[in-house]
């Protein structure tokens, strides 16, 4: 035990906390996109996420994602149900930290990376479906792509391919399911004819302030120790987020429009996705290089979902799915051994191997990711149909697959009238509630 | 007896209530309406995607009054309403069969 650095531990610990934090973040950042009928269903999607991947993880994920290699494609089982996995420390991934620590701050990324894909088919998914896409792509996709990127004996980690904080493993492997499901699920009813038109932007902005702050957990825990490192991560990260703020909103300005709250807010996300790969690898001055170009590539790639015809609903693939693969070929560009020792040099520095490297990882794992969310898709649509029914599409998830809705301002009572109907209240016979409480206004003061 | 239907600016309400109580009109119902004439509507752009918004906010006043005062009631809202720009709204004036109050019964012009 007297390897282990108590600064270290406390702060993957908290960086931990953080990224857990993320995921509701990305669940109000996505569901104020959404029409108000939708918000709930969309919040769900990504919430109960943390539920059911953290279980997985701990029953067989986080084995199968980093236990010792097989093949040089996937964990084998020996770490089933954390059995070894405690105090003492995993000197391949984490040297001065609890092996426990290590494994709790990685099934932080295991949650937000399929809660990302939700975006591209909110508004229109069968729940039931949603979660056996969720489950089945967590087990086929996200686990062997972690342990190819990050596993020890991986076979992408084998061949050189960087990867700080999950530029391929979480962002690129994540949009490119997104664009599957987009394609798949197909259009949402009335999209292209009829106005969609984001509910609650305010929502966005807490969700974009909320993932903003746990992205330091994201990008400078993954330095693993508490230190240079993670400062120059923590440093990037903000750099590269700003950076594409202010790119983005210069672009959508030239380009005619008016600058946007929505666009200020994507241009942050899209800074932060984009420098993820790099954020320990590259020094701050090429970060703000990275979010200059992720506030400009990305509010281009956004409108190619209406060039090319798909209902990216949230835009995953512009945002994430293209961030992610900018991010990880500008460390085969810009990343230098003077900021980690650890990792490379490249082509800047002299090293010109290392871009082609980073291509082959994007290249490997978006597309297995893109055919396997395809065939994943495929064998849900056979089992249960992947979409609602029309009419429930046009009632809202809300009501159609949860039975309740987000807001009720009507003053009036419940969103049903008011009515309460006898068996609803059936556990508590003594006590019959009244009716959605008083009128607001005493009969005489009507006109 | 009349029912003036009056749709109006929403910015308007106040002044229009103020004008209408000074000439003793002690009722009135009002809802949020929404649509379209004249007056265009406007663009929103998200994330790139522009959407035109046709509908327009407008305030529904509607007042059941004598034959006749439905002339004045319809003068005194024109004058607080207008503001000679396009989408000042319109008024219409319709003849009501009966009205009945509730509470008590009464019939007519003793219910208004």
């Amino acid at each position: 035990m007297q390897n282990i650095n108590t600064g270290d531990t406390a702060f993957i610990l908290i960086s931990a906390a953080l990224v857990l934090f993320m995921t509701p973040g990305l669940a109000l950042f996505y569901s104020g996109m959404v029409r108000s009928k939708n918000v709930l269903g969309t919040i769900m999607h990504s919430f109960i996420i943390i539920g059911i991947i953290n279980v997985l993880w701990m029953l067989f994920g986080y084995s199968l994602a980093f236990g010792p290699d097989k093949f040089h494609l996937i964990g084998d089982l020996s770490w089933i149900g954390l059995r070894g996995v405690g105090a003492a420390p995993n000197t391949a991934y984490a040297p001065t930290i609890p092996h426990e620590a290590f494994m709790i701050f990685q099934a932080m990324f295991a949650i937000i990376t399929p809660a990302l894909i939700t975006g591209a088919f909110a508004e229109r998914m069968k729940f039931k479906s949603f979660l056996l896409f969720i489950i089945a792509w967590f087990v086929i996709v996200y686990i062997p792509v972690a342990h190819w990127v990050w596993g020890v004996g991986g076979w992408l980690r084998n061949l050189g391919v960087l990867d700080f904080a999950g530029g391929i493993v979480v962002h690129a492997s994540s949009g490119a399911a997104a664009l599957a499901a987009a394609i798949f699920v197909g259009k949402r009813k009335g999209f292209g004819t009829e106005p969609m038109i984001p509910h609650n932007i305010p929502l966005t902005i807490i969700g974009t302030g909320i993932l903003w702050f746990g992205w330091f957990g994201f990008n400078a825990g993954s330095a693993l120790a508490s230190g240079a490192l993670a400062a120059n991560a923590f440093v990037t990260t903000q750099v590269a987020a700003t950076a594409a703020v202010t790119s983005w909103m210069i672009v959508e300005w030239l380009k005619g429009g008016k600058p946007t709250t929505l666009g200020a807010a994507t241009g942050a996300i899209a800074g932060l996705a984009t420098i993820t790969p790099a954020a320990g690898f590259v020094s701050p001055s090429a970060a703000l290089l990275i979010g200059l170009a992720a506030g400009v590539i990305c509010y281009y790639a956004i409108s190619l979902k209406f060039k090319l015809g798909y209902d990216d609903s949230l835009d995953v693939v512009g945002v994430h799915g293209v961030g992610g693969i900018l991010g990880t070929l500008s460390v085969g560009l810009l990343a230098s051994t003077a900021i980690n020792p650890a990792g490379a040099n490249g082509l800047i520095h002299g090293n010109s191997s290392l871009i082609g490297i980073q291509a082959l990882g994007v290249f490997a794992v978006v597309g297995f990711s893109f055919v396997a969310s395809l065939v994943i898709f495929k064998v849900v649509d056979k089992l249960f149909g992947v979409r609602v029914e029309e009419e429930d599409e046009i009632t809202g998830l809300d009501l159609s697959q949860h039975s309740e809705v987000g807001y009720d301002l009507s003053g009036l009572g419940g969103s049903a009238g008011g009515f309460v109907t006898a068996n609803a209240f059936s556990a508590y016979p003594s006590e019959m509630p009244s009716v959605s409480g008083e009128a607001p206004l005493a009969p005489d003061n009507l006109p | 007896m009349k029912k003036i239907e009056a749709i109006i600016k929403p910015f308007k309400l106040d002044e229009v209530k103020d004008s209408l109580s000074s000439i003793g009109i002690n009722g009135l119902t009002v809802s949020e309406v929404q649509g379209f004439g004249r007056q265009k509507g406007h663009t929103e752009v998200y994330r790139g995607a522009e959407y035109t918004v046709d509908f327009v906010p407008k305030v529904k006043l509607e007042i059941l009054v004598d034959d006749g005062l439905a002339s004045q009631v319809v003068d005194t809202i024109m004058d607080a309403a207008k503001t000679g720009k396009i989408g000042d709204g319109k008024i219409f004036i319709l003849t009501v069969d009966d009205a009945i109050r509730i509470r008590t019964g009464e019939h007519g012009d003793d219910a208004i």
